[in-house]
Parts: C-alpha cells; sequence; structure tokens
C-alpha cells in the first residue's frame, strides 16, 4: 500500500485576471520509507506539490492522498492537526526558532503541538539530538551553531514526533558540499533508523544522487522517462 | 499556559528596548492616573468631608419649599410636631442612620451694645449636633473643643463677624428676632466660641442652644426647620437616601401632597457640581490611559508580528493549531500589560507615600493650609490595573488573530 498517491492532480493559481497553472495533471505514488526526490527548474511545480503534500494547500482539482487521507477534505484546524501527527518539515533556511535553544526547538512539536508528558517528552527530544550528533548543543540558541548543525536541529525536529513522512524542501541549498552531504546521511540513516518517509523537492545534484525515487516535474508534469526507481531494501 | 507565557516573555525580551518603551509609556499611564485618583480624590473626599461633618451632614429634611426660599429662613415653613414624630419615627427606625440632628433656623440681629448687624443663627441640640457634624466643634479657633458647643445662654459667633464687630471670647452680646407672629424678642449671650468660616452654604452661620432659640421665637410648640442626618457609611447616601425619601413621602397635605421634602448634600452645595468635575476629569484621563496602552501594545504587537511572519509560518506548517498562534500572542500583550501595571501600581504606590511624607498643603475656599494626604483604595488600584490588562490583550487581539489565520505558505515565502 503507498504511502502518497496523486491523480490527475492540478493547482492553478489566480494572479489578477489570469490562470497560472502549477501542476497539470500529475499521477503519482510513493512507498513508505521510499527516499524521494522531486527535481526540476524553478517554476516547475515542485514547491507547490510539496505545498500539496504537506495539506499546506488544497488541490484545484484531482485526487492527493497521503496516508489515505483525502488531503482535500481537510479545513484549517484538521489540516493542521493532520500534519502535526503525521508529517514534519524540514526548510532550506532551517526557520529554527530563535528565541528557544536547540534543545527547546526539537521539544516544541511534543510540546505545542502535540503535548506530549514532559518525562516522554525529554527522553524523545534527547534520544533525537543524540542520533542527529547535537546532545551536546542542546542548551544552545540557534544563532550560536552553525548552518549545518541548524539543519541537524531542523532534522530531528521534523522527526520528533515519529511522523511518517518528511518534507523537505530544497534542505541543503544553503549548505556547503560536505555538510549538504553530512546532512544527507544523517536522513537517509533516520529512514532506515525510523522508516519515515522522505520527500525533498531539489535540484541539488547531490540529492538527486542519494534519492532511490527521483520524480522530474516540468513545467507542472511530471515526465516518466526521467524516473530513477531504486528499489529500497 | 506557561509554555505559552514562557515563549511571550522570551519574545518580548528579544526586543527589549521596544518592550522597554511601551512599558515606559504604560507606567507613565499608569501612574499618571493613580496618582490623579488618590490627590484628586483625597482632595474631593477632604472638602466633601468638610462641607457634610462641619455644616450639612449627609442627609437634610425640610418641610417643602423651605429650600427653595432658604436665605430668608422662614419660620412659616418650620416643621410641625406630627411631622418630625414621623420623621423620628422614621431616622430611629433606620440601622443605616448613625445620627440625626434638629435646628431652628433664623435671621436676627446681633447687638455688642455698640454696634448692630444682621446674623443667621441655629438653634441646636448640642450632643445631636456633635454627633451628627462631629467636625464642628473642631472650627473652633476660640474657645473650648472639647466642651459641648454651645450651653444655654451661650452663643458661637463667626470668625468674620467677630472680627467685624470687635467681639471676644466672654463678652455679652444681645440677640433680636422676629418670630412668625411678627412680634419681636430679644436675648443676651455669652460669647463661648468663635467659629472658622467655611465656603457654602451654613459656613458662616452662628449657633446657640435650641431651647434659647425656642424661648426668642416664643415658640409654643415643637418645631424645626431642617434635620440633620449622618449616615453610618458615606457610600450608601443614594440608597439611605432613597429610603428616607420613601418613608415621609407618605406624610402629605389636605391636597395630597408630600409636606416633607429630602436632600441629599449633593443637592444643597454648590461644592458637588467642584466634585462632579473631578470625577469627570478622572474619567478623562483614565480613557487617556486606555488610548495609551491601546496604541502602544497595538503598534508593538503589529509589529511582532510583521516582524516574525516566516516564524508564523513555520510553526503554522508543524502543525501549530491557529488558537495556540492566537495565544502566543495574546500572552504577550497580556504580559506587556501586566508588566506595566504591577511597574505602574509599585511606582504609584511610592509617589503616593512620597507626598504623604512631604505633607503639601493646599488653600480651599476661607481654609488655608489644608494638608494634602492621598490615599487610593484597593478597588481603584484593582479596577485600573484590571483596565489595561483587558485593553492590553484587547490590543493585541488584532495582530494575534492576523498571525492565527496566517497562510503558512505565504508567510514561509515572506522576505
Amino acid at each position: 500500500m503507498s504511502l502518497l498517491s496523486a491523480e490527475k492532480l492540478t493547482k492553478t493559481y489566480r494572479s489578477g485576471d489570469i490562470d497560472v497553472p502549477a501542476l497539470k495533471g500529475v499521477d503519482f505514488s510513493i512507498d513508505p520509507a521510499a527516499f524521494v526526490a522531486f527535481v526540476g527548474p524553478s517554476g516547475s511545480g515542485k514547491s507547490t506539490l510539496l505545498n500539496l503534500i504537506g495539506c499546506l494547500d488544497h488541490p484545484t482539482s484531482g485526487t492527493l492522498k497521503v496516508l489515505d487521507t483525502d488531503i482535500a477534505t481537510l479545513d484549517r484546524r484538521a489540516a493542521a492537526h493532520f500534519r502535526g501527527e503525521n508529517i514534519g518539515f524540514v526548510f532550506q533556511d532551517f526557520n529554527l526558532i530563535p528565541v528557544l535553544t536547540v534543545f527547546e526547538n526539537v521539544e516544541y512539536p511534543l510540546r505545542m503541538v502535540q503535548q506530549w508528558p514532559a518525562a516522554k517528552r525529554r527522553a524523545q527530544v534527547l534520544r533525537l539530538l543524540d542520533a542527529v550528533g547535537m546532545a551536546d548543543q542542546a542548551h544552545k540558541r540557534p544563532d550560536q551553531i552553525s548552518g549545518g548543525q541548524k539543519q541537524r536541529v531542523a532534522v530531528a525536529r521534523a522527526l520528533v514526533s515519529d511522523p511518517k513522512l518528511v518534507l523537505a524542501d530544497e534542505p541543503t541549498a544553503n549548505l556547503d558540499s560536505e555538510t549538504a552531504h553530512r546532512v544527507l546521511e544523517l536522513m537517509k540513516k533516520m529512514r532506515d533508523e525510523f522508516s519515515t518517509t522522505f520527500v525533498f523537492s531539489t535540484h541539488d545534484a547531490r540529492i538527486m544522487g542519494e534519492a532511490e525515487t527521483i520524480f522530474t516535474l516540468e513545467d507542472g508534469r511530471l515526465l516518466p522517462a526521467a524516473h530513477k526507481e531504486i528499489a529500497h531494501v | 499556559m506557561f509554555d505559552i507565557l514562557g515563549i511571550a516573555s522570551r519574545n518580548l525580551l528579544r526586543y527589549g528596548r521596544r518592550t522597554m518603551l511601551t512599558l515606559l509609556l504604560i507606567v507613565i499611564g499608569m501612574v499618571a492616573v493613580l496618582l490623579f485618583i488618590a490627590v484628586a480624590g483625597s482632595f474631593k473626599s477632604m472638602m466633601v468631608g468638610q462641607i457634610t461633618d462641619s455644616v450639612l451632614g449627609h442627609v437634610q429634611l425640610h418641610r417643602k419649599g423651605y429650600v427653595a426660599s432658604i436665605d430668608s429662613l422662614p419660620l412659616n415653613l418650620n416643621m410641625r410636631p406630627n411631622m418630625l414624630a414621623k420623621i423620628e419615627e422614621t431616622l430611629d427606625g433606620n440601622p443605616a442612620i448613625a445620627a440625626w440632628s434638629p435646628r431652628i433656623k433664623f435671621g436676627g440681629m446681633f447687638s455688642n451694645f455698640a454696634e448692630t448687624t444682621s446674623i443667621r443663627i441655629n438653634g441646636i441640640d448640642p450632643a445631636r449636633e456633635a454627633a451628627t457634624v462631629p467636625l464642628l466643634s473642631g472650627r473652633l479657633q476660640e474657645g473650648d473643643k472639647t466642651a459641648a458647643l454651645v450651653e444655654r445662654g451661650q452663643i458661637v459667633i463667626p470668625l468674620l463677624l467677630a472680627r467685624g464687630m470687635k467681639t471676644q471670647l466672654g463678652d455679652t452680646v444681645v440677640v433680636v428676632a422676629t418670630n412668625r407672629d411678627g412680634s419681636v424678642n430679644g436675648k443676651t449671650f455669652v460669647v463661648r466660641g468663635i467659629l472658622e468660616s467655611i465656603s457654602g452654604p451654613g459656613g458662616r452661620d452662628g449657633y446657640i442652644h435650641i431651647d434659647d432659640a425656642r424661648e426668642i421665637l416664643r415658640m409654643t410648640e415643637n418645631q424645626v426647620s431642617e434635620i440633620v442626618v449622618r449616615l453610618k457609611d458615606f457610600s450608601q447616601l443614594e440608597r439611605v437616601g432613597g429610603q428616607i425619601k420613601a418613608a415621609v413621602e407618605g406624610l402629605t397635605n389636605k391636597e395630597g401632597k408630600p409636606v416633607l421634602e429630602v436632600h441629599e448634600w449633593t443637592q444643597l452645595s454648590p461644592f458637588a457640581n467642584i466634585a462632579k468635575m473631578i470625577d469627570l476629569m478622572t474619567l478623562f484621563i483614565k480613557i487617556v490611559l486606555v488610548s495609551i496602552v491601546l496604541v502602544s501594545v497595538m503598534n508593538v504587537m503589529i509589529m511582532a508580528v510583521y516582524e516574525r511572519i516566516r516564524e508564523i509560518g513555520t510553526i503554522a506548517a508543524i502543525g501549530t493549531p491557529p488558537s495556540r498562534i492566537l495565544s502566543l500572542f495574546l500572552a504577550e500583550g497580556l504580559m506587556l500589560g501586566i508588566a506595566g501595571t504591577l511597574a505602574g501600581i509599585v511606582l504609584s504606590l511610592a509617589g503616593i507615600y512620597g507626598i504623604n511624607v512631604w505633607k503639601p498643603t493646599f488653600d480651599f475656599g476661607m481654609q488655608k493650609g489644608l494638608v494634602m494626604a492621598p490615599t487610593i483604595a484597593a478597588g481603584d488600584v484593582l479596577m485600573i490595573a484590571g483596565l489595561v490588562v483587558i485593553v492590553a490583550i484587547i490590543a493585541s487581539l488584532q495582530p494575534a488573530w492576523k498571525a492565527s489565520r496566517m497562510d503558512p505558505i505565504t508567510a514561509l515565502r515572506h522576505v
């Protein structure tokens, strides 16, 4: 059974009096624990697709099911709840909350979204910080750590609530090669350890090289010929 | 809740200078309002106390039409024995009344055997008068303040009259008056005290014993011009005044119209209008405070939301419910309000304490050197504090609502 499936998925934005199609009938499915990249040039529809998968937006037509839930049926509150329960996010600019420490940033989804009990929360946060190699930096603020470390913290935050799916929008765009490689290794390790599906939007060749499945988007359409399929073992 | 307050406090500290400036505005507003309430309130209550406790009492009863022609002190509008009996029954039966005192008021001529002038006289029962207007004897500039105000054959005269007539304590004087039948009578008195004059009605009257008044006026029955009432709790003035009115309304003339009228002190003294002005000014300064808090908190919260749009997008994307985002920003407004309120209260109380140590004096009419001793009721402090906190929350509502309704995609794209 697939974790994600899209059928004839379209998304059209309105710009003044003009309709701007961002996705034009996209079909795909993604299995659990996959390591998938959506690639394509700017304006190809990658971010739009990730926003739809992340329940941040609604499709114009077609069906998109995430964990068997048709995301078109979710209202604002239900979508927030669904994201909090099932989806982790890693952003290009890390988007850590500057007034919180590393520990508190990772703890945030458990404390402010899911409201886990304190002891269980602490154990989970420490486990994730340990897994991403940031346990010794737990007390620091985001402005006291490097970009690579911030992205590690962001990965830990995305995984802390044991989501089935992590969406990463250009996660290595602001990292140097070595750091980007380490972050990707970390994500793969997390995938192996927690069986979490990772979906990226990128045009970073390094991610393309690491991805097990690549979907190429161009002008809002998926190009079947460009698929790279590597079976996940 | 503590999580939200914790994050809110850190966000406030994040823009420390801006937060401090906003707090400063709230604190200045709070201090201005509380000090004004304390000083103006103390001035008002001191003046009201002076007027009610030394002359007017809290409530007065008269025969219908007496107050309208009070300048001529008409003897034909005195209250008759049947009316007095009803009044006595009413006043003695009301547990909210601390004391009441009958007065016979009349105009007469005052002579020191060398010169003659007019005088307004109150014939009083000294014990009842002392219980009803306890500050009256305190106005004695000369004479024993601890003894009864007047005994039979004694007179207390106002200071201006004493100066004008060059009359001193122990002098013998004559009071001559015309009774309601038109016959003239006179009686000699020994000056027992000289009374400080005060502003307002009755502030320059002389006092004699009520039995002497009856004797001069040759009254054959028990009549009085006015009855002055003191309440146990001044704040219950309106309620108790209403009770007295309702009780004496049943006393009617042949035409079925009430023969008595009841006035609260506010209806008898022009100072009531000054008291109303003080209340009005207090209201205006409260409105200014509300405006200061509203504008300053709203400004800082609008800026906070604008500067944290990406952050709002992030927390919304990772699943923070809109209600919690709303709470996060409301909590910032709440904390600004609480912090400003607490600092404002501390500084205001320190200011009030400072004024009480300093003891500045002021004049009110003919009374000189009154010491300003501002106080503020806990209720007033709580009311202003509550007002500031509520207004701070209201001011945060629009920015917080905007943050909670923000589209995460748009917010995350914000540069």
